[in-house]
């Protein structure tokens, strides 16, 4: 139990989540200010809270693993849904209406098997460890129409500069409350001329997200950008007036 | 130990009769309200407590220096001198040293296994060129080395908290603009390009190219007059800050144990191996023994004892060089060839237009030599030209030359019509490395100074190519040849052979 608790704790301490250290953080309790004061001391305590990233590195990895076996094997489209479902994500196959999603313990329905041949059209892969590796099984898929990564931890701005790719046909992306993209990686989006929805709500790390917004509607002029979530009010500074 | 239990519990005691004869005294006052009170005697006592305590504190951290594992010694150190021994000294505190200096420390096989020290002459980096570039990364290039770097370093980058994150200290942020570099070529230069695409995209780089029409969909606000090609690269190019990622290298470098020093290299001591040739020629083999480090604004030097010295000074490694002889033997021998690297100037130009082009304006290189790149979301825009050979500006300082802005402009405005009414805000100056060889950058060991290797003169693309040039120089240097990308073309061999490796650029 003792051992579950400092490994938690050493998630706390290892893990870079503080992409935005302009909001105050609480100073961090006895046992992360402990651990930190023996990793300072200790290179076998050091080594030991490496590994917490490394494992956690591991894991993202072996969730974005390329398909190539399955590719090889089912075809391109049956390696992408496979890849879909394992993330826990859903899709849609070109000419057809019903989705296959996978529920909360991980199984889904075997008959997509069905339709080698059928390109995917829609893909919902919000909350999901998607990312820019991932993406690879994803590629062969030129027909795709929509695309939802909202609330992705790992989309960053080089998974939006990947999706290039689907330049010609995307015409619906939905990257809100992804914390890692920033305006570097909406400037990206300039290739996909195709764009008509485009949702960038709620992203942690636009400095000024209103600016952004214009800048994109004037960027993709076909394209109807939602960006909502924000507080536009004015910040009113105290200017001190000499008596 | 038990001596210093008493001496914590006398400290305390005292600070308890401290307190009891404030409170004494606030009693006494009290008391003497009525009567004034003149004398002396209070504010005496006062100080002798106070005094009391300081000297308690004193004794404490006396006896802190005597305890084993404190660093007291009877002499008088200098904290910041570099140490007396090193195994590999980077000479130069830019990005490509302090890269150079992190992947020593990634590759080592066992803690500690290489002592690396990284000198750098200036604190502020007021003169380094990598603070000052306009941090661009591209894989537009024509040798395929210089497109496998660029790739190399762009995989990097993207994965950079995997490298270089540090224990409980904040995620690296390089701010990286993917917007993409667009070439533009005339008709004189446009077979060129074709090849260069070949090229790129045999090497696995993800450029497009783009006819004069597909040009002006793309980017309306262009003036395609004169352009008969242009090449857009979709992934992995762009802008980033630059001192962010000089930053991220110096902190992990230094978290994994390498040795920062602030001075100057001011010359080698080194033993001579002569030898003679087959001709009867005398050939002079020299290996450095210690680098001599000064202090800032001071006289007083350390020689540091080393096996290895990395020259990566950038524009001032042809100074570097010079220390050790390179250059200055006789005219037709192999010591009579420098390092052909020298400083060149080149200035950036803040400019603002509001009606410029968005936020899809791409890193654009116009065939006349002109580029520019937005920054920021202002409407601020960087600008600027390389030279003529015949008009490169002075090296002594970095003092910019705004009428060399009248050249760029009618370039700026012809291309870009929206930038004929802009406003020059700021502009600075930096040097490149410049290679004047054949501008590509030089790595490798020197033939005749057995334990001198460079890692310069990339005529300014050192920052795109840093975490790449890093690796390769590594694996150098510890596994005695390039492992993962061969960098052996770019190797001291072909000045002496005089086989140049020129970049088929279109400006």
């Amino acid at each position: 139990m003792l051992m579950q608790r400092s490994c938690r704790q050493v998630t706390l301490l290892a893990a870079p989540s503080r992409y935005w250290s302009s909001i105050p953080v609480a100073p961090p309790s006895l046992q992360p200010r402990l651990l930190l004061f023996l990793s300072q001391r200790f290179h076998d305590i050091e080594t030991i809270l490496s590994w917490s990233s490394w494992f956690k590195n591991r894991g993202l990895r072996q969730k974005n693993f390329f398909y190539g076996y399955t590719q090889q094997n089912y075809g391109d489209n049956i390696a992408a849904a496979y890849y879909i479902l394992s993330l826990k994500g859903g899709f849609r196959f070109a000419g057809q209406s019903e989705w296959f999603r996978s529920d909360r313990r991980g199984k889904f329905n075997w008959d997509f098997m069905n339709h080698r041949d059928t390109s995917i059209e829609e893909v919902d892969v919000s909350n999901t460890l998607i990312n820019y590796t991932g993406l690879e099984n994803l590629v062969k898929q030129r027909g795709l129409c929509t695309l939802s990564v909202s609330g992705c931890a790992e989309v960053d701005d080089w998974f939006l500069s990947r999706l290039h790719i689907f330049q010609d046909t995307l015409e619906e992306l939905d990257i809100s409350n992804c914390p890692r993209i920033s305006v570097g990686g909406l400037a990206a989006l300039q290739k996909l001329r195709g764009l008509r929805r485009l949702d960038v709500s709620s992203l942690p790390r636009l400095q000024n997200p209103g600016l952004v917004a214009i800048l994109l509607e004037e960027m993709l002029p076909h394209c109807h950008v939602t960006a909502i979530g924000y507080d536009h009010s004015l910040i009113y500074s105290h200017t001190q007036t000499d008596g | 130990m038990s001596m210093w239990k008493g001496l914590h519990m006398t400290a305390r005691a005292a600070h308890g009769i401290h307190v009891s004869l404030r409170f004494i005294h606030k009693h006494t006052r009290l008391c003497t309200l009525w009567s004034r009170n003149i004398s002396t005697g209070r504010p005496v006592q006062n100080d002798f407590f106070k005094d009391l305590e300081n000297q308690f504190k004193a004794f404490r951290e006396k006896a802190a220096d005597a305890m084993p594992g404190s660093d007291w010694t009877p002499f008088e150190k200098n904290r910041s001198l570099p140490p007396e021994r090193a195994d590999i000294v980077i000479v130069g505190g830019g990005v490509v040293g302090w890269s150079i200096a992190y992947w020593l420390k990634q590759k080592e096989m066992i803690r500690d296994g290489v002592r690396v020290l990284v000198v750098e002459r200036d604190p502020t980096y007021s003169q380094a060129s990598t603070v000052l570039s306009a941090g661009g990364i591209r894989q537009q290039f024509s040798l395929p080395e210089n497109i496998h770097l660029s790739m190399i370093s762009a995989d990097f980058m993207r994965n950079i908290n995997e490298h270089l994150s540090v224990l409980n200290e904040d995620p690296v942020d390089l701010q990286f603009n993917h917007s993409g570099y667009l070439f533009l070529a005339s008709e004189k230069v446009a077979h060129i390009m074709e090849e260069n695409y070949r090229t790129q995209r045999y090497a696995g780089a993800k450029v497009s190219l783009l006819s004069t029409t597909q040009l002006k969909e793309k980017c309306p606000w262009i003036n395609t007059d004169g352009v008969v090609l242009a090449s857009y690269g979709l992934e992995n190019e762009g802008w980033f800050d630059p001192w962010m990622l000089l930053n991220a290298f110096r902190r992990k470098a230094i978290s994994m144990g390498v040795y920062q020093c602030f001075g100057e290299v001011t010359g080698f001591r080194y033993t001579t191996n002569t030898m003679t040739t087959a001709e009867g020629d005398t050939v002079d083999f020299r290996r450095i023994k210690y680098a001599n480090v000064q202090m800032p604004n001071s006289l007083e030097y350390q020689p540091v004892e080393c096996a290895i010295v990395v020259n990566a000074a950038g524009a001032f490694s042809g100074k570097v060089a010079e220390m050790m002889g390179i250059g200055l033997g006789l005219k037709d021998t192999i010591a009579g060839i420098p390092l052909p690297v020298e400083p060149r100037k080149r200035f950036i130009y803040v400019v603002h237009c509001p009606n410029g082009p968005g936020l899809d304006t791409p890193f654009l290189v116009d065939y006349s030599g002109v580029y520019f790149r937005r920054e920021g979301l202002g409407g601020n825009y960087i600008a600027g030209m390389s030279p003529e050979e015949e008009e490169e500006p002075e090296t002594n300082n970095l003092e910019v030359d705004h009428q060399f802005f009248q050249k760029i402009w009618p370039h700026l405005a012809h291309r870009v019509p929206a930038f004929e009414c802009l406003k020059v805000t700021s502009a600075w100056a930096g040097f490149y490395d410049y290679n004047t060889f054949d501008q590509n950058g030089i790595v490798g060991m020197h033939p005749l100074v057995n334990n001198m290797f460079f890692a310069t003169g990339f005529s300014g693309h050192g920052l795109q190519h840093s975490p790449a040039v890093g690796r390769a120089m590594a694996e150098l240097i510890l596994d005695g040849g390039f492992k993962t990308l061969d960098l052996s073309a770019f190797s001291f061999k072909r000045i002496m052979t005089k086989e140049p490796m020129l970049e088929r650029n279109i400006v």
